[in-house]
């Protein structure tokens, strides 16, 4: 039986890269119509912004990823446009053009990417507000921007990269609202030198902004996401007091998370990680889980990087070659070894410096709609604290409509956490159902 | 040793073991409830939720009548109508078997005084347009409805602590015994003793009359749960169909919940899963009742683990072995509704000796005889 590696993203398409190179030909699916990832997202065809555009300062890293990609299209079995909806043992139930079929594997390599992390706030529901990710996506992938004077706020790098990128395809970017104290990044600059491109990337992403007159301040408090049908505006609050901004359109992020589903669902043992503050599948530093025939990687295990994610990619395919009885290079293990153990300081900084602002979520005001899909406020979920979050789920229906959590989850566990007054590893983590994400019911079993 | 002591011990924490808390305490008595994990998480939280009388087995059907008549006035009794709304129960027949199968049916309604109204082929085509042309006839029991099945046993059991019972949650038993006075249970380092205990311990109720020399047949199930995203409301009444391999209803809110179909389970660790056969089956049987459903999306599926016995009826009433042991389990996957009742029915066992619902057909040892033959044959 085959390797089936899920997802095409940077840790993906190294994974298979690996496996091509051990003469193996590996099933490879992605939701999307080709491969890249978010991060490195192909244009769809007819498409003429240039690499550059696209891409930014990581185009030459985006066009090698393609470019080894595309050698590899004979030598893979890629499922392009094709959902994993759950995973069984040895098998993976696929949506394709509304049809289900099941994919037998030995090993499957999870390489399932992340979503942003948002924290509600009271207009966060009105149409214009869209996730930093997404409006990353619809500037990669549509070539438009999601206003005509964007407000960004949140978190973290993509919230700098987003508002350049922005920016330098000529979108009017309203403001970048930081809600990280200026003096937390500074204090912090020693331990992110450490690591190097990110961190300057980043500084030039500030600078650049800053000489092109954009409006950027550090350690907002977010308040509300103002209008009645569509944005108007953004206000919020500094130490000075409280200010308002005129826009059309929001881009909120505070950094990414996993998209853990379907280790989840594989049943994958987790773990509470105290620096990104998440529940987080468990798998050893080659990507082996405790599951047999299941492997990690990526941003779909925790939050890395593209960068990492390539380097986890590989090093995972290689456990999955070992476990397979073929020959290894050792060498090229060992590289792989050293490279991720650099990267994982560099990481551990930049966490630092972009904490997620907790507090801000377990504060948020009463009325604010926490579970968009049910529309349930902070509120209710306060109302009916219980010890679980999964109990609370079930008293609420928080967590229970078309995202099944992937969205408010982190938001929810604070507020409940500090409803109840205990560590948010406490109150658990939801559960994950079938399917991962929504599938028609016509779905009919096929193949 | 350190015991807790009250004057009954309820074992099992679903709508059976609430309810009986919550009707004991009414009465005064004290009463203790251990539950292994946190009470309905099992299949009174994770069911359907059905509050249906038709199609019951007759034997049932004194006590769903009267299950009825609790849920007529669950606000009042606990607190909370837990989402119960009377939206008529239609039952669907696919065939001419199966539309005879109602017909049938309509007698033992009768004799329980149970509403039933047949609707017949072109009657139901015109009264519900939506339904699908595999559809030839049905029954609507006007007073059956649903209710949200997350919400029963916390709210039972929130009114039964506000009367003064002790509903444990996260005990799960460890032993159980008689010591010739009084029923001594253990609860990880925890002694409770009463001399009245409650079996209400759905699937794992087998293992707690095993523990006093009754075997019984009952085994795991865990039947499959599906809900789409919101449609705009059309569907009124809850759905069911002859055989059960289907059942659907539309919440005010939009999402459809449909089920059929069962899942895996590992009793030892109470974990239970979808399966994705089963659950597209469930899909495409849905559609086949309600074709504009064809475009909707599923978001979520679940199910739990409940008892099912050999002839599709519970366990319920004394032990043939120990005296002061009651029953109330196997409840084969359709107890939600039941739940409010069993619990008023038990509390009137323990305090009156007697109730009004027949229970013989319930008798524990009716199997005894098919599981000594078949010790005989492992013999």
């Amino acid at each position: 039986m085959t390797v089936a590696v899920v997802g095409a993203g940077p840790a993906g398409t190294r994974a298979a890269e690996v496996l091509v190179q051990a003469g193996l030909r590996p099933v490879v699916i992605d939701e999307a119509p080709d491969n890249g990832g978010r991060i490195y997202q192909r244009p769809p065809a007819g498409f003429r912004r240039s690499d550059g555009d696209l891409y930014g300062t990581e185009a030459h890293k985006a066009q090698a990823l393609h470019r080894r990609f595309d050698q590899l299209r004979g030598a893979i079995d890629l499922r392009a446009s094709t959902l994993v909806w759950d995973v069984r043992p040895q098998q993976l139930l696929t949506l394709r053009d509304g049809r289900s079929e099941t994919i037998g594997f030995e090993q499957a390599i999870l390489c399932t990417g992340a979503m942003d992390r948002v924290i509600p706030l009271p207009g966060w529901t009105l149409p214009g507000v869209y996730t930093l990710g997404g409006a990353q996506v619809a500037l990669k992938t549509q070539g438009c921007a999601i206003g005509q004077a964007v407000a960004f706020l949140g978190t973290g790098p993509l919230l700098w990269l987003v508002a350049y990128q922005y920016a330098k395809a000529g979108a009017r970017v309203a403001a970048v609202l930081d809600t990280t104290d200026f003096a937390t990044k500074a204090w912090r600059t020693g331990g992110l030198l450490r690591g190097g491109r990110t961190f300057l990337n980043g500084l030039r992403y500030v600078g650049w902004l800053r000489w092109r007159g954009v409006r950027i301040v550090e350690g907002v408090v977010p308040e509300a996401i103002e209008g009645d049908g569509e944005v108007t505006g953004l206000r919020y609050r500094t130490r000075h007091g409280t200010h308002h901004i005129a826009c059309d359109a929001v881009g909120i992020g505070w950094g990414l998370k996993p998209e853990t589903q379907l280790a989840d669902l594989a049943g994958v043992s987790f773990a509470f990680d105290p620096v990104q503050r998440g529940w987080l599948p468990v798998r050893n530093e080659a990507g082996r889980t405790d599951i047999r025939g299941i492997y990690l990687a990526g941003d779909g295990v925790r939050i890395g990087g593209a960068d990492v994610a390539e380097l986890a990619g590989a090093r995972v395919a290689w456990a999955v070659v070992e476990d397979r009885g073929l020959p290894v290079d050792h060498a090229a293990v060992a590289r792989l070894d050293r490279a991720l153990q650099r990267q994982a300081k560099f990481r551990q900084a930049l966490d630092r410096a972009f904490p997620y602002p907790h507090r801000l979520a377990a504060g948020m005001a009463d009325d604010t709609i926490l579970c968009r899909c049910e529309a349930i406020t902070a509120g209710a979920m306060r109302a009916a604290a219980t010890a679980e979050v999964n109990r609370t789920k079930a008293l609420t229906r928080i967590g229970m409509g078309r995202c099944q959590g992937r969205v408010c989850g982190p938001a929810a566990a604070e507020v409940l956490a500090a409803a109840l007054g205990c560590p948010v590893e406490q109150v658990g983590r939801l559960r994950g159902q079938p399917p991962v994400k929504p599938i028609p019911m016509r779905t009919a079993a096929a193949g | 040793m350190n015991e807790r002591r009250s004057d009954v011990l309820i074992v099992g924490g679903g709508g059976a073991g609430c309810s009986a808390a919550l009707h004991l305490a009414q009465r005064g008595a004290r009463v203790t409830l251990l539950e292994r994990g946190l009470v309905g998480s099992q299949a009174t939280g994770v069911n359907y939720g059905g509050v249906r009388q038709q199609g019951r087995h007759p034997a049932e059907l004194p006590i769903a009548r009267r299950a009825r008549a609790l849920w007529g006035r669950l606000a009042a009794l606990v607190g909370s109508d837990c989402e119960f709304e009377v939206t008529g129960h239609l039952k669907l027949a696919r065939s001419e078997v199966e539309e005879a199968e109602l017909v049938a049916y309509l007698d033992v309604a009768k004799a329980h005084d149970l509403p039933l109204r047949m609707i017949g082929r072109n009657a139901i085509h015109r009264e519900y347009p939506w339904l699908g042309p595999v559809v030839v006839a049905g029954s609507l029991a006007p007073d059956d409805g649903a209710a949200n099945p997350r919400l029963l046993a916390p709210a039972l059991a929130r009114a039964a602590s506000i009367l003064g019972a002790d509903i444990l949650e996260n005990r799960e038993v460890t032993t159980l015994a008689h010591d010739g006075t009084g029923f001594v249970v253990t609860a990880g380092h925890e002694t409770f003793a009463a001399p009245v205990l409650l079996n209400t311990a759905g699937f794992w109720g087998g293992k707690v009359a095993a523990a006093f020399g009754e075997l019984v047949p009952v085994a795991p199930m865990s039947p499959i749960m599906l809900v789409t995203e919101p449609l705009p409301w059309f569907i009124a009444p809850n759905l069911g169909v002859v055989g059960g391999n289907v059942y659907l209803r539309q919440i005010r809110r939009g999402n459809v919940i449909f089920g059929g179909g069962r899942g895996e389970n590992d009793p030892v660790t109470a974990r239970s899963r979808v399966l994705p056969e089963p659950a597209l089956r469930s899909m495409h049987l849905a559609i086949e009742l309600v074709p504009a459903l064809a475009d909707a999306q599923v978001i979520r599926s679940w199910t739990g683990i409940d008892g099912a016995m050999p002839d599709g009826i519970p366990v319920i009433g004394a032990s043939t072995t120990t005296p002061g042991l009651l029953h109330a389990f196997g409840f084969s996957g359709h107890g939600f509704q039941l739940g409010p009742a069993i619990g008023a029915i038990l509390a009137e066992l323990v305090l009156d000796g007697h109730t009004d619902v027949p229970l013989e057909p319930f008798r524990i040892d009716r199997f005894a005889a098919t599981i000594d033959a078949n010790k005989g044959d492992n013999a």
